[in-house]
């Protein structure tokens, strides 16, 4: 990959991924560079425009630290500086003198949480019918649109997410009734008055597809293919075979939707599959094998618990609630200890929300799945549950080499919890992204107000 | 005839003493009353008869009362969800399963969830393990503004779930109101005065008779309330009446105050509009669900005596009658004098309240927040919403002589991940098990080398 990242440093339009990055970083801002299908002007489309905000050099000692990858460190201490993680250490790690220090006894720093599966700014609040931009239901299979085009800015619920669950970065998916929903983005968590001001710079493009009931649901309710779940499947191969006849010949005449087929049979754009039932996952990835293409995670996958081994073997995450269960059919079977399994099997989890109130409390739903295991012998450090809101996610979204870890180089994206985060009682005391400080619960006016809340009743308020 | 009423009355025996009540003293465990008092150290707990006897520290055991050392534990009494829908749906995204809202009915308020709840329900058997020992379970307004009459019920393992039929009557006067009645708040209220009207009318001209529904709880079979949709004379009604008879009938003891209305409101103006049918309607025993923006009129709902079931964290401006919501709605509201509960309708499940109830004590810690101490939030999924549900002092508290509704927790209740290790009602112990339980029995391992997993129960 260290080939192809200087040349991706050479395009135009990965110039901020590449000035303000460094090694680890270049590898994802190339691929994304390979990925995305050029404009008529050649470059990328719809660019980040992201710089992270001013930040101070500040380093937070006397905490305890959960790294991200699964490391704790007691008595710690984090420092960073121009946007990046400095160092990390115990109490004897070195501290410039006249920066900012902030006493950490007693609290938790945990890296910047990430949630990878939300539709905020898709389905924004307040939750009219004029808002409803994530699924464009009008075809089952629609690769050919983005997320990035739906989401706006100005929905409150971004600010929540950062304010009350520490949420840093996050990857707005299309909805779930098509089988090919369309392209997903990923963004940082910050204030923005234009989407490609939130774009996370390098983060791989992802792809959402969706098993099972809903797009049989939508499309047999429309009295059209697919009614059943062999008709999901029947279109879903069909269309991967003409998209792999477009991706072998002249990928020059442009096409929407079979650029971003040919971006996912490239190993480029990841795919994010919601599927909830174990036996459809084992379907979808030996589907995946014959059109060679590679699922990242299996969204909502409840049964995921009946399968860890084949997860585990097929290297595919499962991004999971703690305690949704019996909502539809195919979440019948939900079982408390889902996460827990799947550890045990050594297959990767990370909790999820898709949903604008559960974003704020991942770290609770971590807990919870932590306990449910340790009901059942299945003891998980508290570091090890932490990586399940952080670095796993960021794996999973292919931005690991850039956040989800507090590593020296990688973004500061931090948060200051004033207890133990995995405890009920703790809440999100300051949160930094790209080491400039968004949140702050001392400094009233350190929280964002969206354009939307402006002038209403209780703007400014501690939500 | 005679030989019936022998029958009808040892099965009510039989369903006022449950066979496996048992008694039982708890000690050394941390205690919660319930009452929003903290919890206490090297309490004791002691259940006989199905009832709570005592709780506290130095309560001495009574003699033959068998005792288990409650070290580590916490026990609390039964926690009590309102409002929700347990028992009346399997699957809530399965039409055939589901009978949450009935939209083509000719009927709204004259629905009665009573006879409908299905006490083998898994989300009964699931929230039962979750520490939930009794509930408000309602039908949703659906076919018009009234939604029917909700029930209490209990979520014991037995064939008699109702502790209080025809227990509330529910009504949507918000956003929701406006779009079943025709399109505008205006018709909603238009409808719902109307309806009360109607109501008045017929309860005077049937001679419906008074008390008619709000009965004590159904256990020992002389204090089964009249359902005033059967009962009173005969009358004729004039002919540009809008109700039914039945649902008319309904509504008799809302108008009366002898049934609670549950009004489903969020925005301040409308919570404004409710406090002021009292004017109108001044008998009206009104309860408020919802209360996004509550923490706006707290004074005034304190002032008017209205408790409140409201949603704990909603903090988003989801609807435009949720502009102001805040994490603090509930914090201020308590502040202001205002009884009260977690909406456990505002959730993904009801066995989220104790999660929910712990982030108001989390939120007492924010500056410029409003959250709860510990025991008022555990109180506001305990006792409180056992008042409003008609259960004052007898369930959601371990007082002397409440419902044996008890469970012993592996830790602090509001905390994450705590659950129950044993659960009673009235004093019957409850098995754990459900669907969920077997198929984490199940899939303990992943080993198919002797049989399949279909194997493994």
């Amino acid at each position: 990959m260290k080939k192809p990242a200087l040349l991706a440093c050479a395009a135009a339009f990965a110039l901020s991924a590449c000035s303000t990055t460094g090694g680890g970083d270049v590898a994802s801002a190339s691929r994304a560079e390979r990925t995305a299908p050029k404009g008529e002007d050649g470059n990328a489309p719809f660019p980040s425009t992201y710089k992270a905000y001013p930040g101070t050099p500040t380093a937070l000692v006397g905490a305890t630290i959960y790294d991200g990858k699964g490391g704790r460190i007691d008595n710690g201490t984090v420092f960073f500086s121009g946007g990046k993680i400095v160092s990390i250490g115990g109490p004897d790690t070195p501290v410039p003198a006249d920066i900012a220090v902030f006493d950490g006894s007693g609290k938790f720093v945990t890296p910047g949480v990430i949630d990878i599966h939300s539709h905020l700014g898709d389905y924004p609040t307040p939750s009219v019918d004029a808002h409803s931009d994530g699924n464009e239901a009008t075809s089952p299979t629609t690769p050919e649109v983005w997320a990035e085009h739906s989401v706006w800015p100005q929905d409150p619920g971004f600010t929540r997410a950062l304010a009350n669950g520490g949420v840093t970065a996050l990857q707005i998916l299309p909805g779930s009734a098509n089988l090919m929903g369309g392209r997903a983005v990923t963004l940082k968590n910050v204030p923005s008055r234009t989407v490609q001001g939130m774009k996370f710079p390098g983060a791989p493009y992802g792809f959402k597809m969706a098993c099972g009931e809903n797009p049989k649901r939508v499309y047999g309710g429309k009295g059209r293919m697919p009614s059943t779940r062999m008709g999901n499947f029947a279109v879903n191969r069909q269309t991967w075979l003409d998209a792999k006849a477009y991706a072998e010949g002249d990928r020059d005449k442009r096409d929407l939707a079979k650029e971003t087929l040919a971006g996912v049979l490239d190993g480029e754009i990841l795919v994010h599959n919601h599927c909830y039932r174990a036996d459809e996952m084992a379907l979808v990835m030996d589907m995946a094998k014959e059109m060679g293409y590679k699922v990242s995670t299996f969204h909502h996958a409840v049964e995921a618990y009946k399968i860890g081994d084949l997860l585990r073997e097929n290297d595919v995450c499962s991004a999971i609630w703690a305690d949704w269960y019996g909502f539809k059919m195919e979440s019948y079977d939900g079982i408390l200890e889902n996460a827990a399994f799947l550890q045990r099997e050594g297959a990767c989890v990370v909790i999820h929300s898709d949903d604008a109130n559960g974003i704020q409390r991942l770290n609770q739903e971590a807990a919870k799945a932590q306990a449910a295991g340790a009901r059942v012998g299945i003891d998980i450090p508290d570091a090890e549950v932490i990586r399940w809101i952080t670095l796993n996610p960021a794996k999973a979204m292919g931005i690991d080499g850039m956040t989800g870890s507090l590593e020296p180089g990688k973004m500061a994206d931090v948060v200051l919890w004033n207890g133990d985060p995995l405890s009920v009682y703790s809440r999100p005391e300051k949160v930094w992204v790209d080491g400039a400080l968004l949140f702050d619960a001392m400094d009233r006016k350190r929280r964002p107000v969206s354009d939307f809340e402006l002038g209403q009743p209780g703007e400014g308020d501690v939500k | 005839m005679k030989r019936l009423l022998v029958l009808a009355a040892s099965a009510l025996a039989l369903a006022a003493a449950p066979a496996s009540a048992q008694d039982i003293a708890i000690t050394n465990a941390t205690v919660a009353i319930g009452d929003g008092s903290d919890p206490v150290e090297n309490a004791t707990v002691v259940i006989r008869g199905g009832k709570v006897v005592a709780a506290g520290p130095g309560v001495a055991v009574p003699a033959g009362i068998p005792t288990v050392d409650g070290s580590g534990t916490w026990v609390t009494p039964g926690l009590v969800a309102t409002v929700t829908t347990l028992g009346i749906s399997d699957v809530s995204g399965v039409s055939e399963s589901n009978d949450i809202r009935a939209g083509d009915s000719p009927f709204s308020a004259a629905l009665d969830v009573a006879p409908i709840i299905n006490p083998k329900s898994q989300h009964i058997a699931v929230h039962r393990a979750a520490g939930i020992t009794r509930a408000a379970t309602m039908t949703m307004p659906s076919a018009s503004i009234f939604g029917g009459q909700g029930a209490i019920i209990d979520l014991g393992d037995d064939a008699s779930p109702v502790t209080r039929q025809r227990a509330f009557q529910t009504v949507a006067l918000g956003e929701t109101g406006a779009r079943l009645s025709g399109g505008s708040r205006a018709s909603a209220h238009a409808l719902f005065r109307n309806a009360l009207r109607e109501a008045t009318r017929l309860g005077e001209d049937a001679r419906i008779p008074g008390r008619s529904s709000r009965g004590a709880p159904v256990t020992t079979g002389d204090d089964v309330p009249i359902d005033p949709r059967l009962a009173g004379g005969a009358s004729e009604r004039e002919g540009d009446v809008l109700l039914t008879r039945f649902d008319a009938a309904a509504l008799v003891p809302v108008v009366r105050g002898e049934q609670p209305l549950y009004v489903l409101v969020e925005r301040a103006s409308d919570i404004r509009s409710v406090l002021n049918l009292k004017r109108e309607f001044p008998r009206l025993d009104l309860v408020i669900v919802g209360a996004s923006e509550g923490w706006l009129m707290a004074r005034e709902i304190a002032a008017a005596g209205v408790p409140v079931i409201a949603d704990g964290l909603d903090d988003l401006p989801q609807s435009f009658e949720e502009l102001a919501a805040t994490q603090s709605n509930i914090g201020r509201m308590v502040k202001a004098g205002v009884t009260v509960a977690i909406n456990a309708a505002a959730m993904e499940n009801p066995r989220n309240l104790n999660q929910y109830a712990g982030n108001l004590v989390a939120l007492s810690r924010m500056p410029g927040a409003d959250g709860l101490s510990w025991g008022e939030a555990f109180a506001s999924i305990s006792s409180v919403p056992a008042r409003i549900s008609g259960l004052g002092g007898r369930a959601g508290v371990l007082a002397p002589g409440a419902m044996g509704d008890v469970v012993v927790w592996d830790g602090d209740p509001l905390e994450l991940g705590s659950v129950p290790t044993r659960v009673f009602i009235d004093g019957v112990e409850q098995p754990l098990e459900n669907h969920q339980s077997r198929l984490r029995d199940r899939y303990r391992d992943l080993d198919e080398s002797r049989l399949p997993e279909a194997y493994d129960w």
